[in-house]
């Protein structure tokens, strides 16, 4: 599973909170330009092992590596820094603040003097809203509250700012939720454009055809534990669902290889 | 970003249509109702002393007398602005004004026991930040804490006795009179504000204040270090209480231990009547500047109409009360 090309290493992850034990020894790598799509039940610790990801967290033991380099006390500025920028399930936004003032959360561009540019951030801000989130709503500005916006306007705003930093790893957890088709078709087209760009991206969705649609890669996790991974290009989406079934009902994907292989 | 924006076989960007009239008003309105009923509730205020003691709020007497004051409450305010606006709040700027004006004092000699006092300020500021965000105490109980123990511990150090100011280039440097008429701690007051306003509206530290107030968890997944922010304001509030406590203990020609134990009220009244929300995320410089004066004209606006002293108290409450008010029909009006 490693190769000397991979972009991101996590090696024997473990993670709890207090007495609940998010993720247990997991290990997971995403390669230069590959989309790794992670795949599992509510509660399996994806999105705990996105935050260790991201900074957000730090695991109690077990090594990430950056392009060959490991990282310790990583930190959400840190990880932003080396190029990981992340939507998370929970949006992360700010809502009484000004749609400008999300995109470039904890991103502020500042002048020379050290002082926020803020004309170069409303500018860039009214760029994205044109030409990204297309926004069709005549009440939606750059000054705009994100509160008094649209759930599916709000998770483009989500969105926009994870693409916006010319990032080398994207992470998307959950990123369809609750859009409508066509918004569901504009993201998985944004994680075809990551992918042709030459970036990298960890895809989560609970919809397994959006996700076998997108990835190289499906990682199942269950119960804190990565216990399984495919690649796309050799399996089908029947089997992929019927090894889920199976993950599923046994917490295991042993005897599913046995059952479905092709 | 540039492969995003030219996705295949996108068509020209649709133009935006331009705002509705009323989606222009209902902005204008978020953005500004707070500060214009900040500045109405000052007018009528004003209309009322004037109509009811024209002797007094007609003369200039009077002006110079109020910019005296003003700054005591007002230099304090500034800073619990930044505070309310991250979601948090100090009780114990009274007690540290004390603690300013004890060091400044006990020094015996002005330029170090003003460089001393500021510094203590800034220590008593910073150690509330900390028991607040790395000890997890919440705010408002642990500011109650510290605002008993450091007014206990002048009591206990001064033995609870007075002393007398001292005077030179430093106090007149800090409450001279300019020309005869305007108090220096008014205008350091006004520089103040507008150092507040630029860190608050040009600073990435100001930004992060209102993120931190607004969701801190969202913040911090944004990697901003929420933690620093929550600590710098609090220690923002000591350093500007010890200033204000010199200025109160200059102003009274004598230092009493008791000094801002009248502060928590009227300064409180400023940062809300300001528009700053009590939920944390919102509030300006402005507001908080023009409420100070506001509040700072009640306490001689009753003596001047003719009503006991007790009202103070009432008025503050009633002023706190009706500017929550205000902030909760301006948030509403203004949804969506
Ligand atoms: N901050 C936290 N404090 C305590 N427990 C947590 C915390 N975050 C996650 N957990 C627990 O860790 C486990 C894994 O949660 P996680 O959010 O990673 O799951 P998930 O795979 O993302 O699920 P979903 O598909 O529902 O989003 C759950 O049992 C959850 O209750
Ligand atoms: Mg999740």
């Amino acid at each position: 599973m490693v190769t000397v090309t991979n972009l991101l290493e996590l090696e024997e992850i473990s993670k709890s909170f207090g007495e609940v034990s998010a993720l247990e020894g997991v290990s997971l790598a995403v390669g230069d330009n590959e989309i790794v799509g992670l795949l599992g039940d509510n509660g399996a610790g994806k999105s705990t092992l996105i935050k260790i990801i991201t900074g957000f967290h730090a695991p109690n033991s077990g090594t990430i590596t950056w392009k060959g380099q490991r990282l310790t006390h990583l930190t959400v500025q840190h990880a932003r820094d080396l190029g990981i920028e992340t939507v998370y399930q929970e949006r992360a936004l700010a809502d009484q603040q000004s749609l400008w003032r999300n995109i470039f959360m904890g991103r502020e561009r500042t002048t020379r003097l050290g002082l926020l540019d803020v004309g170069e951030m409303r500018t860039e801000t009214e760029k994205l809203m044109v030409e990204f989130l297309r926004f069709t709503s005549q009440a939606v500005t750059p000054e705009t509250e994100v509160a008094t916006m649209s759930g599916g306007e709000r998770q483009g705003v989500a969105i926009a700012r994870a693409l916006h930093f010319e990032a080398e790893l994207i992470i998307l957890d959950e990123p369809t939720m609750g859009l409508s088709v066509t918004e569901t078709r504009k993201t998985l087209d944004f994680v075809r454009e990551i992918k042709a760009a030459g970036k990298s991206c960890i895809f989560i969705d609970h919809n397994i055809f959006n996700v076998h649609e997108v990835v190289d890669r499906v990682v199942l996790v269950d119960r804190g534990h990565v216990v399984g991974e495919f690649k796309t290009a050799e399996i089908t989406l029947l089997d992929l669902i019927a090894r889920m079934q199976h993950v599923a009902e046994t917490g295991s994907i042993e005897n599913a290889e046995k059952g479905v292989t092709t | 970003m540039t492969d995003v924006e030219q996705a295949p076989g996108e068509v020209l960007p649709p133009v935006r249509p331009q705002m509705s009239r009323r989606g222009r008003e209902r902005i204008f309105f978020r953005h500004y109702g707070l500060q214009a009923g900040t500045v109405v509730m000052a007018l009528i205020i004003w209309v009322i002393l004037a109509v009811g003691a024209p002797e007094t709020w007609l003369h200039k007497d009077m002006y110079s007398a109020l910019m005296s004051t003003v700054p005591q409450t007002g230099i304090i305010a500034l800073a619990l602005t930044l505070v309310v606006i991250a979601r948090e709040i100090d009780l114990s700027f009274g007690s540290v004004m004390a603690v300013g004006s004890w060091v400044f004092i006990a020094t015996g000699r002005p330029a170090l026991g003003l460089i001393a006092a500021l510094a203590a300020g800034l220590a008593v500021g910073l150690l509330n930040g900390v028991i607040v965000v790395r000890l997890g105490v919440p705010s408002l109980v642990a500011t109650i804490g510290t605002m008993f123990f450091w007014a206990g511990i002048v009591l206990v150090g001064t033995n609870a006795a007075g002393s007398g100011t001292p005077v030179g280039f430093v106090p007149t440097l800090l409450i001279g009179r300019i020309g005869g008429y305007v108090p220096a701690e008014v205008v350091w007051m006004i520089g103040l504000a507008a150092v507040f306003w630029l860190v608050l509206n040009r600073t990435r530290f100001g930004a992060h204040v209102y993120l931190v107030g607004d969701n801190e968890q969202s913040a911090r997944m944004m990697g901003v270090r929420t933690d620093r922010v929550r600590i710098a304001v609090f220690a923002l509030v000591g350093l500007m209480a010890a200033l204000a406590g010199i200025v109160a203990t200059l102003e009274a020609n004598f230092f009493w231990p008791t000094v801002g134990g009248g502060a928590l009220l009227p300064t409180i009244a400023t940062v809300f009547l300001g528009g700053t929300s009590i939920f944390g995320g919102r509030g300006t410089i402005f507001g908080t500047v023009v409420a100070a004066f506001t509040i700072s004209a009640i306490e001689p606006g009753i003596v001047s109409l003719n009503l006991t002293g007790y009202y103070t108290q009432v008025i503050y409450g009633a002023v706190i009360v009706l500017a929550l008010v205000m902030q909760s029909f301006v948030m509403r009006r203004s949804q969506r």
